[in-house]
């Protein structure tokens, strides 16, 4: 974190600090106000309308724009378009509102355009319903076209919503790129306690006049970023285009340097970006859990309860999605004798956990709508504790 | 050495890099349209560092909408109004045109459009209208004549055009019009009135493509095209409904009070 800590600057909480008792859509919208956020641009879409709810409310007070605009893809159009204009821009939406972003994403990315996508994912297929899923994980990371890196992070708890938002906010710009922040259902609406701290840490965008609006060498630890009416007459597109933003859409040496760049600057810097925790990991394991969001709740209930029992299970929490935390998963791999990955979906985390870990990796899926209870996890870690001869 | 005046509109107003339409074709008229914009920016006296140009995708978009040298969002293809919207909105300062084709701001992002309208957000919108899908080949499109020749209607189009002027003035625009590209200086008095525009206006402009549209439809040269546009685009000013029957009907619909 050593290049990102001198861009950070410590301000005054917006909100008043205290404990609050917080559902996770609002924690999000008082995360993304405290890193600074100034605009919103919407469409209603459960399980994520409560952001764009608090942010109707909450950005005019602040002299910040909300937006509610015709269509996801209008929304985020308008995100990235406010982003060029100065904003610290974001959006909200869920499965099918993602899908429909999903090319602009990609125009963010090869536009190098700061900007926060929450997707508060649900069941999909298409409409699916509104019930608990997790399934847009692997579109986080591939949901456009063509070559670029995608920085998804992933909260399991209110607090994190408040949290994370934050770091998504200073990832945008210290990586100028899009972020992705992937909630569940049950983590926008449940309700618990949020602790608002007095001081924020916020990543002050760079400013350097005369610098070439997408150069490739970082300046003072990020990508200086210029504005639309700033005086530097910039020409944003996502064709294309060398540092000066002239358009080269045929030059084989402009795409092969911009794809390069666009790829290394977030994955030179992954182990800067990407954050987990680990339980009883550095212990004696048999069994680890590897997990995220809601169900690395139920998963770290179930291991600490089987701890107490004397069984020898770990977990490893994946706070970052992408990029992944492949060296944390070879160290899990290289721990335990078996991983089970339990998920919301129907596998889609358990085949990176395989390229990574050397050892046996077991998937449990469940695609019943609900969130995957701690007894479940108890009695498929039994099941592989008990089928193995250790 | 003195300059001309259009070598000095492009010295002043257009990217070095991206100098003037050399990548359109022969005879089209996106040229003329550019020219106009450029002769009304200097006229008007518009700070180039508070202009801020929005294009989508296809060749109006590519040279119109993102060849000036002000700050210019070339975004993707039908959302040009939704960014432009979220920049006007983030900073009200910014002078903002939108310069797209028909295919851009009436297919893909009509929505768009008519929203826009709707909110009537202080953007003004040059619709570059070709009657086709120009840079892909020359496809139909919601602009496309009941009967013209395309790629993708070979036996001639079935379907009516859209009539953007009405559908945006329905919308709520502050300002509507249409001119051709064969009107000059009528449609610069409109581009004028658009930018002196508070809230949306919108202009259609009929510009002609030879080289997809002509030479399907028994225009075969440039000089055809531009005559079908003359002929074609009439102001409706004392004329009968027999006289307008299959005119294209230019003029303001709506201006601005």
């Amino acid at each position: 974190m050593k290049t990102q800590q001198i861009r950070l600057k410590e301000i005054n909480s917006v909100f008043p600090p205290g404990d609050y008792y917080f559902s996770g859509a609002e924690a999000m919208v008082e995360g993304a106000i405290a890193a600074g956020c100034n605009y919103y641009g919407g469409y209603p879409i459960t399980p994520a309308t409560e952001v764009m709810e608090r942010m109707s409310v909450r950005l005019p007070g602040i002299g910040g724009v909300f937006m509610q605009m015709e269509d996801e893809i209008a929304s985020i159009s308008s995100v990235v378009g406010a982003s060029w204009a100065g904003a610290k821009a974001m959006t909200a939406t869920s499965g099918p509102g993602f899908s429909l972003m999903q090319e602009t994403i990609g125009y963010a990315a090869m536009t190098e355009t700061p900007i926060v996508i929450a997707d508060i994912q649900r069941q999909g297929p298409s409409t699916g319903g509104i019930g608990e899923g997790a399934g847009d994980i692997m579109q986080a990371r591939w949901g456009s076209h063509g070559n670029y890196q995608m920085i998804a992070i992933y909260p399991w708890s209110v607090q994190e919503m408040y949290d994370q938002t934050i770091t998504a906010f200073n990832y945008a710009e210290r990586y100028r790129t899009p972020v992705i922040i992937l909630g569940e259902a049950v983590l926008a609406h449940q309700r618990e306690k949020l602790c608002i701290t007095e001081k924020v840490k916020v990543f002050e965008r760079i400013k350097k006049p005369g610098a070439p609006p997408f150069c490739f060498e970082e300046v003072d630890g990020g990508f200086p970023l210029p504005s639309f009416g700033e005086k530097g007459r910039i020409l944003v597109s996502g064709t294309t285009h060398e540092e000066s933003g002239i358009r080269k859409p045929a030059d084989s040496a402009t795409y092969e340097a911009l794809t390069a760049k666009l790829h290394n600057k977030i994955m030179d810097k992954k182990e800067e970006i990407v954050d987990y925790e680990t339980y009883h990991l550095e212990e004696d394991v048999d069994v680890a859990v590897v997990a995220y969001g809601f169900t690395a709740r139920s998963s770290l209930f179930a291991v600490e309860e089987m701890r107490q029992e004397g069984k020898k299970v770990g977990m490893l929490r994946l706070k970052t999605m992408w990029p992944f935390a492949d060296k944390a998963v070879e160290y899990a791999g290289a721990k335990a004798k078996k991983i089970l990955v339990p998920e919301m979906n129907k596998g889609q985390i358990v085949g990176e956990v395989m390229k990574y870990a050397s050892c046996d990796v077991v998937s449990y899926t469940q695609t019943n709508r609900e969130i995957i209870y701690p007894d479940v996890i108890i009695n498929k870690l039994k099941e592989l504790i008990n089928g193995y001869r250790f | 050495m003195a300059i001309g005046f259009e070598q000095y509109l492009q010295e002043r107003y257009l990217r070095v890099a991206e100098k003037f339409s050399s990548n359109t074709c022969p005879g089209c008229g996106l040229g003329i349209l550019k020219g106009l914009i450029l002769r009304v920016i200097d006229e008007l006296k518009i700070d180039m560092d508070n202009l801020l140009m929005v294009a989508g995708i296809g060749c109006s978009a590519s040279y119109v909408g993102s060849a000036f040298n002000v700050d210019t969002l070339h975004t993707t293809h039908g959302r040009a109004i939704a960014f432009a919207t979220g920049a006007k909105m983030f900073n009200p300062q910014l002078k903002v045109i939108v310069a797209s084709g028909d295919g851009d701001l009436g297919d893909i992002g009509g929505n768009h459009l008519i929203h826009a309208a709707r909110r009537n957000i202080d953007l003004t919108v040059i619709m570059a209208n070709n009657m086709l899908y120009g840079m892909t080949g020359g496809q139909a499109a919601c602009t496309t004549p009941v009967g013209a020749l395309t790629l993708t209607t070979q036996k001639g189009n079935p379907y009516r055009p859209f009539d953007f002027p009405k559908l945006v003035k329905a919308a709520g625009a502050a300002y509507v019009a249409r001119y051709s590209v064969t009107q000059p200086l009528a449609l610069m008095n409109s581009i004028k009135k658009a930018l002196e525009t508070q809230g949306f206006s919108f202009i259609e402009v009929l510009a002609p493509c030879p080289v997809q549209f002509g030479r399907r439809n028994k225009l075969d040269t440039p000089a055809d095209m531009f005559k079908f546009l003359m002929d074609k685009c009439i102001s409706a000013e004392g004329l009968e409904a027999e006289e307008l029957r299959d005119k294209i009907i230019t003029g303001e619909l709506s201006d601005g009070g």
